[in-house]
């Protein structure tokens, strides 16, 4: 809750430091920021309190999923130093609507009444809309600023009217006092119920750019400055996810037999399309908005499974795939800067041109495919285990492959950095962006040394 | 904590080569590698072959979900800690002549692969052996792909998602065996051994689990990525995946196959004996066609390994134990051939054996320790390979005297393809590629020397190494047999 309050009045007080003369200070500013935050966002472990007639409620839930979103902000954020040379004139407004968004993907994880999810779910897309515009002059970044608008405000009214149709079932806004209500329904009855939870799905399942609502994350990704892509795909999924679960838990988890049925085909659907699209892919950059589909599904069978495991494999995973996805988005906003490209040619020779930002990069697709001695594995293990607890034994199989799948594209960057020449020029990184790179790796081999540390906080 | 310092030393001293630059990372790596020599060589002193596990590290790892990280040393896993750490120094001194881009690199990854190595011959919790197996993995996917030969991208790559795809399946079935233990469950070894499953269960288990053992060994038809590895991978590549990474294979169905699902091992034994004798055969027909030296030595592993796996399969002492002494000798075999071929390639820049010829008559050195070699690869009384092939034929004709009648088909063909071989390369005269070619150097012999003293001592003596591994392979077959 401070955390929310905290980061409110930065990103407006952000906003009156963009008045002054240097570009400089702002990061700075901002990383110290979401440091505070974070710090705040701790001191609320194993405090649950309630907020405003109980709208809001922090638990080790809601910590400990604000903690991974705040995190991959502060890691994400120094890989926009080029912006900040660039003298973008608009740099304060962007790292405020950041901050926003950041706010709005905290209420999405704290909240115990529905209107308060749509508060959050609004805040944090109305600044991403825009975020995804940033890049003016190009065509590309305005394309992906209009879709996402025209798509993304469209779901939202879905979720909208889901969540009218859930009053008119229950009479409720509160989670309890409809889990309470859906207690009492029978289904073949009164559909409505039904309806509006199928509504509110069918956005919730956009916003984490889970099949078969997924077609705007390649365009948008791949037009949005990369930086902010990876913003996207890590702390917009996470929100999303956690949002999605704490939903079905808290309120519909008496009528698990109703929706399974449907999350288990989304979820196998967004596992198919997220591989097989991104095999496809020549680009780099669309082949992570691809697996950001893929990895959407992992995180959805811990849904599925629906048992004492999910929530600790959710969390796990979240984070896992955070600091991959921004380590990998990282390396390849400095190599498509320099050699202007996102295709995978572009990386042809960096083993040899740039050691440390291969590495990196090895690192964080080994752990993207689930390959032991990173996050990766264990966060897979975790989901698979859960699934497996309650004899899923047919979801796993289709995650398995897919995994094999995932590694063939995973590896095509990682054999044309160390196993193709190029005649290229070494790549100049900032220390602070080294330095993050360097963090995101001992993190990631961390997590996949000594899980224990990660696996059992909620 | 012994075995801790085994596993870990390897990855410390492979983050020390990185600092090093240049020729000299190879001197760090083959210190590092010494130290682990001898820190095998404690172990096997310290030792008491008495069938438990020894110098026993048991911390937790993922505490809440009853996962441990536990390591030991039992007799079977002694000898395959002793096989690494011989090799791994022996290796590293047989890339003298090689000068590898990036040379600090290279060494690393072959110490960081010995880590995993031993990690998956020491571990005694199924999530650690599927961990370290995995580690095992990608170091040498980059030494193959980074310092291979011609088509190293799509070889390596073909390696690499066929042997993952199969280790998916065994961790697939390691997460199934891991819920059918009681309480809150464990991954353990014994934990393991003490399920009891129906047999239907137990029957789609074993392909689970034969699949990912049998790609990394490889069993025929699972075989089809090696030949073009073996001989697409830089020496020390091949020596570490035909030396050392295969008895991963042979030693993970050893442990993790025969006695968890033994019921499903009854039910199957009969198809995995005859695929592994068809390996056996097959192998040894292509090789005997075949007109590359190294790919001939790649064919004639998939021969060698059918028979070892065909041993492993009897269940019987003999074939158990023949199988365990067998992985010895042919580590030291087929990396010793392996590096003779190397030489040879080195001096003469072909591996061709049409264009060879004459090499014996300035070479008294080499001709004598490739003829012993070779000879204790075709399993000639006195050397190690006669040991290995004799225990594990008479396994299986004790299994079934039709299949051990053509398993023993392998020496005969074995015979046919080594010594034409030999004949060609080293006999016949001279042409002007083998004209100037010089006898071994210092450090060559530095590496044979030690390797065709292993080919006499377990040949004459293999009670030194049957004696060590007797009471464990006994209270395994305890277990198969409960």
């Amino acid at each position: 809750m401070i955390s929310i309050i905290l980061l409110s009045i930065f990103g407006i007080v952000n906003l009156f430091v963009g008045f002054m003369k240097s570009k400089k200070v702002l990061m700075p500013v901002v990383l110290l920021f979401l440091a505070i935050a974070l710090g705040a966002t701790l001191l609320d472990w194993n405090q649950p309190q309630s907020y405003f007639s109980n709208m809001l409620a922090t638990d080790n839930f809601s910590v400990g999923f604000t903690a991974v979103m705040v995190l991959s902000t502060l890691f994400i954020l120094p890989f926009s130093r080029s912006y900040v040379v660039a003298e973008n004139s608009n740099l304060a407004e962007y790292y405020s609507l950041l901050l926003f968004a950041l706010v709005g993907g905290i209420m999405m994880v704290t909240y115990e009444n529905l209107l308060i999810l749509f508060l959050g779910i609004e805040i944090m897309s109305i600044s991403m809309y825009i975020i995804a515009g940033s890049d003016k002059r190009n065509i590309l970044s305005n394309e992906a600023s209009m879709k996402y608008f025209l798509m993304g405000s469209f779901f939202t009214g879905i979720i909208l009217f889901g969540v009218a149709l859930l009053y008119g079932a229950t009479g409720a806004f509160y989670l309890t006092d409809i889990a309470a209500a859906a207690a009492n329904i029978d289904p073949a009855t009164s559909p409505m119920l039904l309806m509006g939870l199928l509504l509110v799905l069918i956005g919730v399942t956009f916003k984490i750019g889970a099949a078969p609502f997924h077609f705007w994350t390649p365009d948008v990704y791949e037009g949005t400055p990369t930086v902010f892509t990876s913003y996207m795909s890590t702390v917009v999924k996470t929100a999303g996810i956690a949002a999605f679960y704490k939903l079905m838990s808290a309120a519909f988890g008496g009528v698990y037999e109703q929706w399974f049925p449907t999350v288990v085909a989304i979820t196998v659907l967004t596992l198919l399309i997220g591989n097989i699209g991104a095999v496809a892919q020549t680009s780099m950059k669309r082949m992570l908005a691809y697996s950001s589909i893929s990895h959407a599904g992992y995180l959805m069978i811990a849904l599925t499974a629906f048992n004492d495991r999910s929530e600790n494999a959710l969390l796990f995973y979240s984070l896992a795939y955070a600091i991959a996805t921004i380590a990998a988005f990282g390396v390849l906003k400095y190599v498509g800067d320099a050699r202007g490209t996102d295709d995978y040619s572009a990386f042809n020779g960096l083993g040899k041109t740039n050691p440390l930002l291969a590495f990196v990069m090895t690192v964080a697709m080994l752990s993207l495919a689930g390959i032991p001695l990173t996050g990766g594995f264990f966060g897979k293990l975790f989901l698979f285990s859960a699934a497996l607890e309650q004899d899923m034994v047919w979801l796993i199989i289709v995650a398995v492959l897919m995994s094999a799948v995932g590694i063939y594209y995973y590896f095509r960057v990682i054999i044309a950095m160390y196993m193709r020449d190029a005649e290229e020029a070494r790549i100049a990184v900032d220390p602070l962006a080294t330095f993050t790179l360097i963090s995101l790796v001992v993190l990631t081999v961390l997590m996949g040394v000594v899980p224990g540390l990660f696996s059992n906080l909620l | 904590m012994l075995t801790a310092l085994i596993i870990l030393w390897p990855a410390l001293a492979a983050l020390l080569v990185l600092l090093v630059k240049g020729d000299s990372a190879r001197k760090v790596a083959f210190g590092a590698a010494l130290v682990e020599l001898v820190l095998g060589v404690w172990a096997w002193i310290n030792f008491a072959p008495n069938g438990s596990t020894q110098f026993l590290l048991n911390e937790p790892w993922i505490a809440n979900a009853g996962i441990m990280f536990k390591v030991g040393i039992d007799g079977i896993s002694l000898l395959m800690v002793l096989l690494t750490v011989f090799l791994v120094p022996l290796i590293i001194l047989s890339t003298a002549k090689h000068t590898y881009e990036k040379p600090s690199s290279f060494y690393a990854l072959i110490l960081f692969m010995q880590t995993g190595l031993l990690g998956v011959f020491t571990a005694l919790d199924a999530f650690v052996f599927y961990f370290f197996w995995e580690v095992a993995l990608i170091p040498i996917y980059f030494i193959a792909g980074i310092w291979g030969g011609e088509n190293r991208v799509r070889v390596t790559f073909k390696f690499f998602i066929y042997t993952v795809f199969g280790s998916l399946f065994m961790l697939a079935a390691f997460v199934y065996l891991y819920f059918q233990t009681p309480g809150t469950h464990s991954s353990e070894e014994v934990a393991f051994y003490q399920l009891v499953l129906d047999a239907g269960t137990q029957s789609w288990l074993f392909w689970f689990l034969f699949i990912a053992f049998a790609i990394k060994m490889p069993v025929f038809p699972f075989h089809t990525w090696q030949p073009d590895t073996y001989t697409t991978a830089p020496a020390a590549g091949t020596m570490l995946l035909s030396g050392i990474m295969l008895k991963m294979g042979i030693y993970g169905a050893l442990r993790w196959l025969l006695p968890v699902v033994p019921l499903g091992v009854s039910q199957w034994a009969n198809v995995a004996l005859v695929l592994a004798i068809i390996g056996i055969i097959y192998g040894a027909i292509i090789a005997i066609r075949q007109q590359d030296m190294k790919r001939l030595v790649a064919f004639s592993s998939i021969s060698h390994v059918g028979l070892i796996a065909a041993g492993l399969f009897t269940l019987n002492h003999h074939g158990l134990q023949g199988a365990m002494i067998q992985m010895l000798s042919h580590g030291v075999n087929v990396v010793g051939m392996f590096f003779i071929i190397d030489i040879i390639q080195s001096r003469t820049g072909t591996r061709e054996i049409a264009a060879l010829g004459g090499i014996t008559q300035n070479t008294p050195f080499l001709s004598v320790t490739f003829l012993v070699l070779l000879l204790a690869t075709v399993g000639l009384p006195l050397t190690n390979g006669f040991v290995g092939e004799f225990l594990l034929l008479m396994g299986v004709y004790q299994y079934n005297a039709w299949m051990g009648a053509v398993a023993g088909l392998t020496i005969i063909l074995g015979a046919v393809y080594m010594l034409r071989m030999f004949q060609r390369v080293m006999f016949g005269e001279k042409n002007e590629i083998t004209q100037g070619f010089t006898d071994l150097t210092f450090n060559e012999k530095a590496v044979l020397v030690p390797l065709v003293v292993m080919v006499f001592w377990i040949g004459l003596h293999p009670n030194t190494f049957l004696s060590l591994s007797e009471p464990a392979v006994l209270k395994l077959l305890d277990v198969i047999k409960r």
